[in-house]
């Protein structure tokens, strides 16, 4: 679960991590508000959407007054902000943060994350902090010094000053440095974060820390130690694929026109290559859990049924020992009388239950193209989306 | 034989008394695996699916004698309870729960530096040698005693590969579950080196999908030590859409981790890349075939 900018700065701001004085806004006559109250002439105003890039697709303005930060928020809000993380379709802006515009006389980088290579908690420090990190790093024109951490439990100082002192921050700074990383430590291990990433952090004249951004990635899988941050909504996800991870789905829309349905999450990924392969376009990824029941089998049919987008729906399903194949083709069956609709179905059936599963299709009725291997029914479903 | 389960593996299930230990334990039983017990705090000295159930590892390792234990205790817990095995000196633990945070994988991992156990798992399915030991949550029927090794991080697969090799006459000697998740115990390289020490196993079947490194990891070693038995790859994910979880935790796609290197350092390795998911089974009985002539 990403947080938006607001909710991490606040996150940060628990821990004693300086970030800008600001609040968020609904609407511009709430941005003017906020931004009287902060009593700065220099101000920002961030557009808040969970992707990155918005300072270069305009998502970040930087204005003087009370008056202008307003009109930058009204001009914001309800606007779709299309940034390189985005794709073209963009986000809606549904809140801006406005807050005092901080100025900085250096701006670095800092995060702290999980490695995926080594497994292990890494922070990762650079001299630059900047909003097209990743672009300048993949170009070798900024680069960063890394310190393991291991399961990230301690932090051992003399280590944060040599980082501190390998981005180039003089003795004083590093001290303040080694602080600011024991809290990030702290932070990251107590909302069992996956990442916690500040960029840029602003070095101020008065040689203090600032995250002037701050973006924080929260375990899935820990949430339920979380239920304040648990609560938080998330406004940027897609609200189908919320509501299909309660039904024990895990749905990731696309856009193509061939639904797919298939249990295990391999054989989920194995099957949008084979449509692909197939020179077909898949219109989701769906990996149906062993916990889901036929009910839950048949909201997801329902959702590619009430897809007009959906021509063809490819049955790929091997029965396990929790999850018989016949619980799928219930799952069909129940969608295609709730919905009165139908669509051309092909179906690979193996493992557990298969056969029955071929007795369940004719019980509801269900008119489905029965296919020997999965190859075969890739095909067939591809052939019929374009038909 | 099989690698990391044989005849004396005797089993005890950590969670025995929920439902999903209840019915798999069941289930293995009726496969022909040796479970000797079970545990659950608070429930020490009582008897469930005819076993004693006690309170601690230890004490059933002390009375029972087992080698081995699978989990099935619930997300919040889990970890607590690998550590527990691992204390306890268990020499095999199998962790079937999902969804563990990973935060709590990383204490987990730093309980296993220097231990002697061998962890399967989180988030795996478990461990099958045909007609000798099931130790997790997979169907059987379509699987067939043989010689190859299958090493698979998706639980999915595994069956759909299972049954494509006994289709294509090839019997299994172990079906090894890694799990799915970015941090877990045993790696895909260590589970291959325990195939190649294995003289029944005659070839194996690799898993891979996209996130982390092993099959990179594997990829050198295997171009290291150049084995003389066929390795098949299958790794899946090459269209998954950009920076999105895709079912398992540890596959996402972030720049890293992404199936075409993977696909490549296999290859590169001299590993058989199995054209598509449908063709592993034939595959491997060509390499085989190949081998033979």
């Amino acid at each position: 679960m990403k947080l938006q900018e607001f909710q991490a700065k606040a996150q940060l701001a628990g821990y004693g991590i300086a970030v800008p004085k600001g609040q968020v806004a609904l609407t511009s006559e709430d941005a003017l508000a906020t931004a009287r109250s902060l009593g700065s002439s220099h101000l920002a105003v961030k557009a808040q959407i969970q992707a990155g890039g918005r300072g270069l697709a305009g998502g970040v303005r930087l204005v003087a007054g009370a008056e202008e930060a307003a009109q930058a928020a009204g001009a914001l809000l309800g606007s779709r902000l299309a940034t390189a993380q985005t794709g073209p379709q963009g986000r809606q802006v549904r809140q801006v943060l406005v807050e005092e515009a901080i100025q900085s006389s250096r701006n670095l980088y800092l995060s702290l994350s999980i490695d995926a290579v080594t497994g292990e908690v890494v922070v990762l420090a650079g001299a630059e902090g900047s909003d097209n990190i990743e672009d300048r790093l993949l170009r070798g024109e900024a680069r960063l010094e890394s310190l393991p951490l291991g399961a990230g439990r301690e932090l051992d100082r003399k280590q944060a000053l040599e980082l501190a002192m390998r981005i180039g921050l003089g003795a004083e700074l590093a001290h303040r440095f080694a602080d600011l990383l024991e809290r990030l430590r702290r932070a990251f291990t107590e909302l069992d974060a996956t990442l916690i990433e500040i960029n840029p952090l602003a070095v101020t004249a008065r040689d203090e820390f600032v995250a002037l951004d701050a973006k924080i990635i929260l375990d899935d899988n820990a949430l339920f130690r979380h239920p304040d941050l648990a609560a938080l909504a998330d406004e940027d996800g897609d609200e189908i694929e919320i509501v299909a991870q309660r039904r024990n789905l895990n749905y990731v829309r696309m856009d193509g026109n061939v639904g797919l349905v298939v249990n295990g999450a391999g054989l989920g990924l194995a099957t949008l290559d084979m449509v692909r392969a197939a020179n077909g376009r898949p219109a989701n990824f769906m990996d149906i859990r062993t916990t889901a029941t036929s009910l839950d089998v048949a909201f997801g049919f329902t959702l590619l049924l009430n897809n007009p987008a959906v021509r063809s729906i490819l049955v790929n399903v091997h029965g396990g020992g929790m999850q018989p194949c016949d619980i799928i083709a219930d799952g069909l069956g129940v969608a295609m009388r709730r919905t009165g609709r139908s669509c051309p179905t092909v179906v690979r059936l193996d493992g557990n239950n298969a056969e029955y599963a071929r007795f369940r299709f004719d019980n509801f009725g269900c008119k489905v193209i029965d296919c020997p291997d999965m190859w075969t029914a890739a095909t067939r479903a591809v052939a019929a989306a374009n038909a | 034989m099989a690698i990391l389960v044989d005849h004396n593996t005797r089993v005890i299930c950590q969670g025995m008394t929920g439902w999903a230990g209840t019915h798999y334990s069941a289930a293995m039983m009726e496969y022909g695996t040796n479970v000797v017990g079970g545990v659950r705090l608070g429930k020490g000295g009582s008897h469930h699916l005819n076993l004693p159930v006690f309170d601690t590892v230890a004490e059933a390792i002390t009375v029972t004698g087992a080698n081995a234990s699978m989990i099935f205790v619930p997300p919040p817990t889990a970890a607590d309870a690998m550590i527990e095995a691992i204390e306890a000196e268990m020499p095999l633990v199998v962790a079937l729960t999902e969804r563990v945070p990973v935060q709590d994988m990383l204490r987990v991992r730093d309980c296993l530096k220097g231990s002697r156990t061998v962890l399967v798992g989180p988030n795996s399915q478990g461990i099958l040698a045909p007609g000798l030991c099931k130790i997790g949550v997979m169907a059987t029927g379509s699987e067939r005693k043989g010689e190859i090794g299958v090493i698979s991080r998706s639980a999915s697969l595994t069956s759909e590969v299972t049954a494509q090799l006994s289709r294509a006459g090839l019997g299994q000697s172990t079906t090894v579950g890694i799990g799915g998740d970015a941090i877990h115990g045993l790696s895909m390289r260590d589970c291959f080196e325990l195939f190649l020490r294995d003289p029944d196993t005659g070839g194996v079947v690799v898993i891979g999908e996209i996130g982390g490194a092993e099959e990179q990891e594997l990829a050198e070693f295997v171009a290291e030590t150049r084995p003389d038995i066929p390795v098949v790859a299958l790794v899946v994910g090459r269209h998954a859409p950009a920076e999105r979880r895709m079912g398992h935790a540890g596959a996402f796609q972030k720049g890293v981790g992404d199936a075409q290197s993977k696909i490549d350092a296999l290859a590169a390795a001299g590993a058989i890349i199995a054209s598509s998911p449908h063709l592993v089974g034939e595959t491997m009985r060509q390499a085989l075939q190949l081998k033979a002539a």
